[in-house]
C-alpha cells in the first residue's frame, strides 16, 4: 500500500538533502533536493508497493546532482575549495572546513561517502550507482572518509598559523 | 551502520529542520505550479477541535474530525484519489478563512468549489439535498429521503449523512431524527448540537468536546 507523498518527504526529506549537500560539496544543495523530490512525486504512483523508496530517491538525488555538477563544471571554475578558515581563532572545525574538505574529494569518493555513510546504501548498491565494482565502491568510501579525518579534523586540532 | 560518533560522518549527517521547512514548502509551490499536486491538506483549528482539510484542483473533498483520525483519513485519500498528497495550505487559504467566519458566527453559507467524488449514487444524491437545507433550518432523515424520491430509504439517508466528506460545508449536521433527537453526526453528538446551537444565534463552547 503506498503512503501518502508528504510522509515520503518528512522520512526521507532531510537523508536526501544531507545526500545532495555530501555530493555537491555545498550547504546550499536546494536545487538537487528541489528536482529530486519534484521528480519523485511525478513518478510516485506508478512506483511499486515494495520498492526500497530511500533508495530509489538516492538513485533520482544521484543524477540530478550529477547533472548539476556538469552543469556548474561547464559554467565555471571546479567547485570552489574555499579557504573560510578565519586568521585567528579556528580551533573549532567550522562548516566552510568541511564543504572545503569535501569539495577536495574526488566526485567518486564524494559519492560513495554520501551514498553509504549517509544514505546507508549497502556497497553493492553504491557500486551499481557509481559505476565499477563493489569493492571499488567500498575502497572510494574509505578513502574520501579517510581524506576527510584529515583534512577536516585537522583544521580542528591544528591551530592556523596567524599571519603577521 | 551509520556510526555517528564519528565527528566527520556526525558533521555530513547534522540535519536542518529549517532548510527542510523551506525546501517543502517550494516543493509544494512547484508541485501546484506542474500540475502533480492531486491532493493538497491543511489543518485548521476550531471550536470543535482540529479539521483537516483537503482539496483537488477541482475543489474541496474532504472534511474531517479529530475522531476520525487524520492519518488514516490521508491514507484513504491515497488509496481512493492519488498518492501525490502533499501539506499545502495555499489551495486552502480561502476554506480555511470561510470555515474561521462560520465558526466565528459571521457566515451562513460556504461558498467553494467542492469535489463530490468521494460520495456516489444516492448517497451524493442526499448530499446535493443536504444543501438546500438552509442555515438555522433542520429537516427530519423521513424529510430527505422523500425530497429524493426515496421516501422509505430513510436508513439509506442515515448512511449517507454519517458517510458525508464534507461535513459541516455539506450541512449534514442539519438532520434530525422524526423525535426531534439528534440521530448519530460524524463529528460526535456534540459537535453536532454545538453547531445546531451556534446556527440558532449562540456561540460554541470551546471545552464543548472536553466533556
Amino acid at each position: 500500500m503506498k503512503r501518502p507523498f508528504e510522509e515520503i518527504v518528512a522520512e526521507h526529506g532531510p537523508t536526501v538533502l544531507r545526500v545532495c549537500r555530501a555530493v555537491l560539496a555545498r550547504p546550499d544543495a536546494d536545487d538537487a533536493w528541489s528536482e529530486t523530490f519534484l521528480a519523485a512525486l511525478r513518478a510516485y504512483p506508478d512506483l511499486a508497493d515494495n520498492a526500497n523508496i530511500e533508495a530509489w530517491l538516492v538513485t533520482i538525488a544521484h543524477r540530478k546532482a550529477i547533472d548539476l555538477l556538469r552543469a556548474e563544471s561547464r559554467r565555471a571554475a571546479p567547485i570552489a575549495v574555499a579557504e573560510t578558515r578565519s586568521a585567528v581563532g579556528g580551533w573549532e572545525p567550522s562548516d566552510g572546513d568541511l564543504w572545503a574538505a569535501l569539495g577536495s574529494l574526488p566526485t567518486k569518493q564524494r559519492q560513495a561517502v554520501a551514498y553509504h555513510h549517509v544514505a546507508g546504501l549497502p556497497y553493492a548498491e553504491v557500486a551499481a550507482l557509481v559505476g565499477g565494482s563493489t569493492d571499488a565502491a567500498r575502497r572510494a568510501a574509505h578513502d574520501g572518509i579517510r581524506a576527510l579525518r584529515r583534512r577536516y579534523l585537522n583544521s580542528a586540532t591544528v591551530p592556523p598559523q596567524k599571519e603577521s | 551502520m551509520i556510526n555517528f560518533s564519528d565527528p566527520v560522518l556526525a558533521a555530513i549527517n547534522t540535519d536542518d529542520a529549517e532548510a527542510m521547512a523551506r525546501l517543502h514548502d517550494q516543493l509544494a509551490v512547484a508541485a501546484e505550479v506542474d500540475r502533480l499536486l492531486d491532493v493538497a491538506y491543511r489543518t485548521v483549528d476550531s471550536p470543535l477541535g482540529t479539521l483537516l482539510l483537503a482539496a483537488t484542483d477541482q475543489g474541496l473533498v474532504r472534511v474531517a474530525y479529530d475522531r476520525e483520525d487524520h492519518d488514516q483519513v490521508l491514507q484513504a485519500l491515497c488509496n481512493q484519489i492519488s498518492p501525490r498528497i502533499l501539506r499545502a495550505p495555499r489551495r486552502l487559504d480561502q476554506v480555511a478563512r470561510q470555515f474561521a467566519e462560520y465558526f466565528a458566527g459571521e457566515r451562513r453559507d460556504f461558498v467553494l468549489p467542492l469535489d463530490f467524488r468521494l460520495a456516489h449514487g444516492f448517497r451524493r444524491a442526499v448530499l446535493g439535498h443536504l444543501g438546500l437545507i438552509n442555515y438555522g433550518h433542520t429537516e427530519t432523515y423521513a424529510e430527505v429521503a422523500a425530497a429524493t424520491g426515496r421516501a422509505r430509504a430513510v436508513r439509506a439517508v442515515g448512511t449517507a449523512c454519517a458517510t458525508n466528506p464534507l461535513p459541516v460545508v455539506v450541512p449534514c449536521h442539519r438532520v434530525l431524527r422524526s423525535d426531534g433527537k439528534l440521530g448519530g453526526y460524524i463529528g460526535g453528538l456534540e459537535a453536532k448540537a454545538a453547531l445546531l446551537s451556534l446556527e440558532s444565534g449562540g456561540t460554541i463552547d470551546r471545552n464543548i468536546l472536553s466533556r
